[in-house]
């Protein structure tokens, strides 16, 4: 690639060195002037055909989940009109969904908050120290990314028994906590080394200890960084099946996925039921998403990925 | 203030000294411990187990098995190559497919056009949705008597009671399809962070030389892509393979076993069979597959060489 970039530039430089008679110069200026603009102006149409049709594919299934959520049950309307609640007060009390909610609600924010919190310390740590065992720290975060999570639930499940945790919303905690810990920690570290040491340093020279000096001057410039790590954690544990499916199976204390999988595999599918329930599954992380689409974009090409 | 002057004294020592030498240790240690608790210690046993008969149905079996578990997975064991052969299928194809769409994604809302800050969210949001949501709009779709083949019918196209889900010879391309749906704005997203990076200059230049779109896109696009196109294909493909939730709601692994991945065997051999030991080796195998494949993609794809 840099020996066909170097042949371009050589191609490309010599026309405004040779300087040339006037008439002959402004013509290649005109026509250079006008390819640049036929780069940027693909046809419209070029743009708003194929996405059209990508946002079909896209908004129709949701659309066909909301016509199910709202339209009264054995209507077949394609507009959901009259509107109705009735699936969504069945779903929430008579499949408790409430309680689902108030569950998966519980993973979500515990998951969050303690992969946050680990991930810091060990971001921290990766980001602005050397010590012995850190390549192979480093090392042990990368491999744990191909340890397929669904392979690992039988030794999981034994130890979850050991320790009394099944049927405790902990079980799915910690896991879902340990599984989102190594991409979280090398996130965390990416966007701790973009924050320069001497900012610490200042605050040091001032007096602080370095855990209050990381408080006041570190931690603030990390809040985009802190917002896309925990809702990674938080829209991960929202969504994960397995492990809520093989460490809880007391009622009260599964999650939404969980009982989404039970209206799906019921005998006689309530699918007016079904569409409520996924609408309920779907709001909590549509807002999420929302709230961190910008981010998303230069949280991944602010090169903390790539490390 | 106070208390930062009272300080002072002590700040001297700390900036001219080395960094304090059991910090970084402390610091990791959560994060170390958790992970040698609940991913190290569970490979271990994995290991371990998969050279074991070991059934909690059976316990008077229990004891060593030697390679007895790895001999019956190789000779003894069609279902295995039939699970296995599946799991390749879906790997291939989602991954491809995903990037090809991903990347024409991603080409799109990296123009400049009107509404292009909604399109973006609109397009990315299945992103955030999970497998068994998926599969709760898809079953809904794709429901016999009320899903889109009815409607279709109603305007001529194809017959009523058309249920993908329960036949073979649809089964696979309708979990493609419901799969392809969530996973496309992951390439997408990837692929268009790293189109932000690519100098603006080098498409002046070649549009200078009179190189069109298309050559553009081949010579300079691409190779800037590569290594966040390996990247995300192989993470992507593990994900595919390791991920059971989408299948297992969709079809169960079925119509008659054909959507079974080697994952959901593995789970069904140990959670619903209770046959650990053979589970655990089924895992092993998975590992060493999986393992020996990313490599052999890291080496073909020369990952991370000549180009940038």
């Amino acid at each position: 690639m840099t020996a066909a970039l170097a042949e371009k530039d050589s191609v490309a430089a010599p026309p405004p060195a040779t300087g040339a008679p006037a008439p002959p110069g402004r013509g290649t200026r005109t026509r250079r002037f006008r390819r640049e603009r036929a780069f940027d102006d693909v046809p419209r149409w070029q743009i708003y055909l194929p996405l059209t049709l990508y946002l079909l594919f896209t908004l129709v299934p949701f659309y066909w989940m909301l016509l199910f959520a709202l339209r009264p049950a054995g209507s077949t309307a394609l507009v959901p009109w009259p509107l109705t609640g009735e699936h969504f007060g069945k779903v929430w009390h008579e499949r408790s969904f409430g309680m689902f909610f108030q569950n998966s609600m519980t993973v979500g924010v515990a998951t969050l908050v303690m992969t946050t919190g680990i991930a810091l310390a060990g971001g921290y740590a990766l980001a602005r120290f050397e010590f012995r065992i850190k390549n192979a720290f480093m090392l042990a975060l990368l491999c744990s990314q191909f340890i397929p999570g669904a392979l690992m639930l039988v030794p999981l499940f034994e130890i979850f028994r050991n320790l009394q945790l099944i049927n405790s919303l902990g079980s799915v905690i910690i896991a879902e906590t340990v599984f989102q810990l190594p991409l979280s920690i090398i996130l965390i570290s990416g966007f701790i080394k973009n924050v320069p040491v001497s900012l610490e340093e200042a605050a040091w020279v001032d007096g602080c200890s370095r855990f209050r000096a990381f408080c006041a001057v570190v931690l603030p410039l990390l809040r985009p960084g802190l917002i896309a790590v925990g809702s990674f954690a938080f829209v991960h544990s929202w969504n994960h099946f397995l492990f809520a499916l093989m460490f809880l199976s007391e009622q009260d204390k599964q999650t939404i996925p969980v009982g989404l999988n039970t209206l799906i595999g019921a005998d006689s599918v309530d699918l007016g039921a079904l569409a409520a329930g996924g609408v309920i599954a779907a709001v909590p992380v549509v807002i999420v998403f929302a709230f961190i689409q910008k981010w998303l974009i230069t949280g991944f090409s602010a090169g903390a990925v790539k490390g | 203030m106070a208390s930062a002057v009272a300080r002072a004294p002590r700040a001297p020592g700390r900036r001219a000294g080395a960094p304090p030498r059991r910090l970084p240790y402390l610091l990791i240690a959560p994060a170390g411990l958790l992970m040698l608790g609940f991913i190290a210690y569970p490979v271990i046993s994995v290991f371990y187990y998969s050279l074991r008969n070991y059934n909690v149905t059976k316990p008077w079996r229990d004891g060593f098995a030697g390679f007895d578990n790895f001999v019956r997975i190789f000779t003894d064991d069609p279902q295995f190559w039939t699970t296995l052969g599946f799991s390749a299928r879906w790997v291939v194809v989602q991954v491809s497919l995903q990037l090809a769409l991903g990347l024409v994604l991603a080409l799109l809302v990296n123009q400049t056009f009107v509404g292009r800050g909604v399109a973006r969210a609109m397009v990315f949001s299945p992103w955030a949705v999970s497998g068994v949501l998926t599969t709760t709009i898809w079953m809904l779709l794709y429901n016999p008597s009320t899903g889109i083949s009815r409607y279709l019918a109603d305007a001529g196209i194809g017959s009523y009671g058309t249920s993908v889900l329960s036949d073979t010879g649809t089964v696979f391309w309708a979990a493609v399809l419901a799969e392809l749906w969530r996973g496309v704005p992951f390439f997408a997203i990837l692929i268009l962070a790293d189109l932000q990076s690519v100098p603006k200059e080098l498409y002046e230049a070649a549009s200078v030389d009179g190189a069109g779109r298309a050559r553009q896109f081949l010579h300079i696009t691409l190779p800037h892509l590569r290594d966040a196109i390996v990247l995300a294909t192989l993470l992507r493909g593990v994900w595919e393979f390791n991920n059971v939730d989408l299948l297992y709601t969709l079809t169960g692994g079925g119509p008659a076993g054909v959507t079974t991945t080697l994952p959901l065997y593995v789970a069904n051999t140990g959670i619903e069979g209770h046959d650990f030991g053979y589970a655990s080796a089924l895992t092993t195998v998975a590992f060493v597959i999986l393992l020996f494949c990313s490599i052999l993609y890291l080496r073909l794809s020369k990952f991370g060489g000549d180009s940038k």
